[in-house]
């Protein structure tokens, strides 16, 4: 069964699209992550043009993240004015992010960037976490806790100035590392098409010394409001989000999430780090394989129109 | 008697083709009388929801010919269907560092987006490749016309391969050999394809007419490839209002996201 995507003016078939959504809905429902870092390769891979598979991706991670952010503010896990001052710095982030990615789509290195981007990045986070979660299932195994914040223990980011109180997450912290983190971020955003949320999340626990608590729900509130941004940015200057793709893939990624909470909830916590340490592990390796071995063709053509 | 007919004409074609092709084209050149006319049912293809490619007949009619020529198969015809013109870009990758990254990189001025041929029989036996080099019909003899500096040229021929190359291999460009048919003495039709990722726009239907190896007539329609209903409404408002559209796929992320979250509520 085939339907027509209008933006990225190619036939599809559907029952791929919705079983990719489902697929990555299931995974970011068990592991509470957006998804973005799956579904964009996966798109790409299926010849979505890149151009739109980044843009409709951002579109996706809203309506994925939106449900979570709801269930964090319910339980009152976000702390509104953190989220607002890493979201100052999402939003620069992703002006500047949009406008690097048309000037690596000029001179043709956008793929390059965004393969190596992702190598680097998965790479590092997914063997990060996974050393951090077998450690953890050590220490489990040996009846010991494991404290994922050590209070009182401060590094070099509590040192800088500009200061700032934030209430709910009952730290003080320079406005500076924040706002720097949600810059990184706004730009992998616009570039790559992701939340950012593997690279947030622990980065806000081990590098900021941020309450865990709080960090999930409002790494949410800043990708939903980042990611939104980008999708208006992208339609407003490149006309690539496909809102066609965008709903199917939607309406399959927040059942499929359902599923993915329920079967993530019988998991321990250690055992869903390893799980995602080892799921974007496998995405990384996959990207640095296709770097390193002799391409199918070493010519590709692109039309002035799409692609890069 | 019909088989006669076929034997006869098989002889023929044998008796004449090597010895007197060279001398029969010199014979009465540039006095054409024969005109080509062609049709198309629609002047309009609609892209609906579950486009995927259409099959287009062209039907045609040349008149004023050479009975003894048509007799013997020497009249040729060629129908092509041309999508829209657009720069296009080839990027070749090399090993730097261990890794491919693109390195080089050529782009041809205003190439069709798609490009489906058909003919009586394979074109490069229709006529001489400079005749057909002049008129730009085929793949191979496409225009590439490199856009910019391009040093000193060495490497156009492995770029222009690698275009075309690629973009046969993708399906936006193809040929059929067996594609135009005579349904009577006069009268033809021609199939083309468009695939389904096919480009909007302006289309342009193309039909050659050749006489023992020599172009007589050309004939051009144009075919309006557009997007229908939803998809049209999409599209245009993606262009046109692109900060409301933006708005509503957020939006609509929004709902989707919000209902999802009451919808599987468990407290």
């Amino acid at each position: 069964m085939s339907i027509y995507l209008p933006i990225a003016e190619l036939s599809v078939n559907i029952l791929i699209i919705l079983g990719m959504g489902a697929a990555v809905g299931f995974l970011s429902g068990m592991f509470g992550v957006g998804g973005g870092f799956l579904i964009t390769p996966l798109l790409i891979f299926y010849n979505i043009p890149p151009v739109v598979a980044v843009a409709t991706g951002a579109n996706q991670v809203v309506a994925s993240s939106i449900s979570g952010a709801i269930t964090h503010f319910r339980r009152g896990t976000i702390d509104i004015k953190l989220g607002t001052v890493l979201l100052c710095g999402g939003l620069a982030g992703a002006t500047v992010g949009v406008w690097l990615f048309s000037l690596l789509r000029r001179v043709g290195q956008l793929d390059l960037v965004i393969s190596l981007l992702y190598v680097v990045l998965l790479g590092s986070v997914g063997s990060l976490m996974l050393w951090e979660s077998v450690r953890a299932m050590r220490k489990a195994a040996n009846n010991q806790a494991t404290p994922l914040r050590r209070p009182g223990q401060h590094n070099w980011v509590h040192r800088l100035p500009l200061k700032m109180r934030f209430k709910k997450s009952k730290i003080y912290l320079s406005v500076i590392p924040v706002a720097t983190l949600g810059f990184c971020i706004g730009i992998l955003t616009s570039v790559m098409g992701v939340g950012g949320g593997f690279i947030m999340v622990p980065a806000m626990i081990y590098l900021l010394r941020i309450p865990t608590n709080v960090v999930v729900g409002t790494s949410l509130f800043q990708i939903i409001f980042v990611s939104a941004y980008t999708v208006i940015v992208q339609a407003s200057t490149n006309y690539t989000v496909d809102i066609v793709l965008a709903f199917v893939l939607m309406i399959a990624g927040v059942i499929g999430a359902q599923y993915g909470v329920r079967v993530g909830q019988k998991l321990r916590g250690e055992q869903l780090r390893a799980l995602l340490a080892l799921l974007v592990l496998a995405v990384g390796i996959r990207l640095a394989i296709e770097l390193v071995i002799p391409p199918k063709d070493i010519y590709s053509v692109v039309s002035a129109g799409f692609g890069f | 008697m019909r088989r006669l007919a076929h034997m006869a004409l098989a002889a023929l074609t044998l008796a004449f083709a090597a010895p007197a092709f060279a001398q029969l084209q010199d014979e009465n050149a540039n006095d054409f009388t024969e005109k080509l006319e062609i049709g198309i049912s629609t002047d309009e293809i609609a892209i609906t929801s579950d486009f995927r490619g259409a099959d287009l007949t062209i039907f045609g009619a040349v008149d004023g010919f050479d009975p003894n020529l048509l007799a013997q198969g020497k009249y040729n015809i060629i129908v092509s269907l041309e999508g829209p013109k657009d720069n296009a870009t080839v990027r070749k990758k090399e090993r730097v560092f261990g890794i491919w990254v693109n390195t080089s990189s050529m782009t041809f001025e205003l190439v069709p987006e798609s490009y489906s041929l058909s003919s009586t029989r394979d074109i490069e036996t229709i006529a001489p490749p400079g005749e057909m080099g002049n008129m730009g019909i085929g793949v191979d003899h496409m225009r590439l016309v490199p856009l910019g500096f391009v040093g000193d040229g060495s490497n156009l021929g492995e770029f222009r391969n690698a275009f075309r190359r690629i973009r046969e291999t993708s399906g936006v460009y193809e040929r059929d050999p067996g594609g135009v048919q005579f349904i009577s003495s006069s009268l033809f039709k021609a199939s083309v394809r468009l695939p389904a990722n096919v480009p909007n726009g302006v289309h342009v239907v193309r039909a050659y007419l050749f006489r023992d190896g020599t172009f007589v007539a050309a004939k051009a329609l144009p075919l309006r490839v557009v997007k229908t209903g939803v998809e049209q409404v999409i599209t245009q408002t993606a262009h046109e209002q692109p900060f409301l559209y933006g708005l509503f796929a957020v939006l609509l992320a929004v709902i989707t996201g919000w209902g999802a979250s009451l919808l599987f509520r468990k407290d």
